[in-house]
């Protein structure tokens, strides 16, 4: 059901780990709904230097978790802003319908965690509608 | 070549080679119509007969008993179905359990919706039902109790004989989904007082596609199938004449020898549930741990998730089974988990192994080695595990 790409990067997941002293942590899900994404950030000059994670989830959510950290680094916290769960799900080649979520799950970490590093500096959060797609009541 | 060590019975089973042989001539040269008067169409219809002596015999059952149909589902669906219709006008009140098989759950759900009150039984922490709460559960409206004999996920069995002896005293019919439970246990549906009882060949190495409903001689119920005059006039179409084969010669086979059988899996099971609990710490067994199936084995492994956990399992040659929400893509995890009161977050972290004729010690081993890795390697990518070791192990999961 999954794309080589999807298990490529859930059994050789990228960037798994902690930033000790992180810019920008995000804490997305619950574990009542079977995720948790948590996401961290080392930023230099707006610039995303290095990014880990942590998933507690299935196949897809630890494969977009990695995916996403890809995609952002090196990246301007703008341009890491923009990226959709729409291109996690391209650069993984595809998700299964009900596994959509679960790249959402990865959008809401990356802007949860450049808020809290927005927080951290003194600036406004970024306002963000949470799309709940996981039919669970946050608690 | 990949290692492959199958554990997951309580899904399926192959079938064997000894049932496929006597399968095979049914396809070709024995293909008569089992309702035609030529003599190849006798023949078929004698080999019926013979199957259906091998599921009574097992059962302790009449050959007039014993009904063939396209599955365990199938039967499920026609004994509440069946009997919920024909006995209406005594009440329209059915007990049930909430650990069902959804073959069971859904057509209650449907029953309600056309009038029928049905009352769900809870289960205490190891998956039993109370005698005393079915007790009380019943009411001069009560027809039909359905209670299964053994779970197909935690593997507990059920008390049948005590509740066959409540329902006869109490004058309400039993049914019990026994799919999980023939070829594992022995049965006799006298002596437990059963009434009707469903069973489904692939599960005891039969082929896919063919089941049996035992209804007991008097019980009022209606047909599920109209159509022609098969199996006396109770459930129509032409028959699956190899599959129907195949289901005697399998539960014949399966109850051969049915405690040596049992004893040698009970062996293997128990060294994997110690050995899982030794190696892996928080790890939690679910179901009674004696009143189980003879091949389960159903665990919570803390701060991880089941698909991944099997995705990373099948990689090293494993098919096993979870529970969890993620690998059915429906939202909630496992009803069964979550009624012997696993929190969600828990019940995330399930594994069932069901271990079968093939599996040997070396297969135990096998998983044995292979699985703490696995869990320690998810639990490494878990943030709930480091939010575990951060408060010093005392996370509320
Ligand atoms: S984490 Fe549950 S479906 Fe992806």
């Amino acid at each position: 059901m999954y794309s080589d790409k999807v298990m490529d990067h859930f059994m050789n997941p990228r960037n798994v780990g902690e930033i000790e002293n992180a810019d920008g942590v995000g804490t997305v899900g619950n574990a009542k709904c079977g995720d948790i994404m948590k996401i961290y950030l080392k930023v230099e000059d707006d610039v995303i230097k290095d990014a880990k994670f942590k998933t507690f989830g299935c196949g897809a959510a630890v494969a977009s978790s990695s995916m996403a950290t890809e995609l952002i680094i090196g990246k301007t916290l703008d341009d890491a802003w923009n990226i959709s769960n729409k291109a996690v799900i391209e650069a993984l080649e595809g998700l299964p319908p009900v596994k959509v979520h679960c790249s959402v799950l990865a959008e809401d970490a990356i802007h949860e965690a450049i808020n809290d590093y927005r927080v951290k500096k003194g600036l406004e959060p970024i306002h963000v509608e949470h799309k709940d797609l996981h039919g669970c009541e946050e608690e | 070549m990949k290692r492959l060590v199958y554990m997951d019975h309580a899904a399926t089973t192959p079938t064997s080679t000894e049932v496929l042989n006597e399968m095979l001539p049914y396809f070709t040269e024995k293909f008569g119509n089992p309702s035609s008067v030529y003599s190849i169409g006798r023949e078929t219809k004698s080999a019926i007969e013979k199957a259906r002596e091998q599921v009574a015999k097992v059962l302790n059952a009449d050959t007039n008993e014993i009904f063939f149909t396209g599955g365990g589902s199938e039967a499920d669906n026609w004994a509440l179905k069946g009997v919920a219709m024909a006995n209406a006008g005594k009440g329209k009140h059915i007990i049930t359990t909430s650990i069902e098989h959804h073959a069971i759950l859904h057509v209650c759900e449907y029953l309600e919706k056309n009038g029928y009150k049905v009352t769900y039984l809870p289960v205490d922490k190891d998956g039993l039902i109370s005698i005393d709460e079915l007790k009380n559960a019943v009411t001069d409206e009560t027809i039909l109790v359905s209670v299964m004999f053994a779970n197909n996920e935690i593997g507990t069995i059920q008390n049948i004989a005590e509740i066959g002896k409540l329902c006869r005293e109490k004058k309400v019919y039993f049914h019990t989904d026994a799919v999980q439970a023939v070829g594992n246990v022995p049965i006799d549906v006298k002596e437990m007082n059963i009434d009707l009882l469903s069973l489904s060949a692939h599960k005891f190495y039969g082929p896919k596609g063919v089941g049996a409903l035992y209804i007991r001689k008097g019980v009022k119920i209606q047909q599920l199938i109209h159509g022609g005059g098969q199996e006396k006039s109770r459930r129509a179409g032409t028959e699956n004449v190899p599959g129907i084969i195949g289901l005697g010669k399998a539960i014949e086979i399966a109850c051969l020898d049915i405690q040596g059988h049992a004893e040698r899996l009970i062996k293997l099971r128990n060294k994997l549930i110690e050995g899982l609990i030794e190696k892996i710490p928080h790890t939690r067994l679910n179901g009674h741990f004696e009143k189980r199936l003879p091949g389960n084995v159903n665990v919570c492994f803390e701060f991880i998730e089941g698909e991944s956990l099997l995705l990373l399992l099948d990689e090293m040659g494993i098919c096993a089974s979870s529970g969890s929400a993620c690998s059915s893509g429906s939202l909630d995890p496992s009803h069964v988990l979550l009624a012997i009161g696993l929190s969600h977050e828990i019940a995330h972290g399930s594994l069932r192994l069901s271990l079968g004729e093939a599996t040997t010690d070396e297969d135990i081993d096998y998983i044995l080695d292979v699985l703490p890795k696995i869990v320690e390697r998810l639990r490494n990518m878990s943030p709930l595990y480091e939010e575990y070791l951060k408060k010093g192990g005392a996370v509320n999961v």
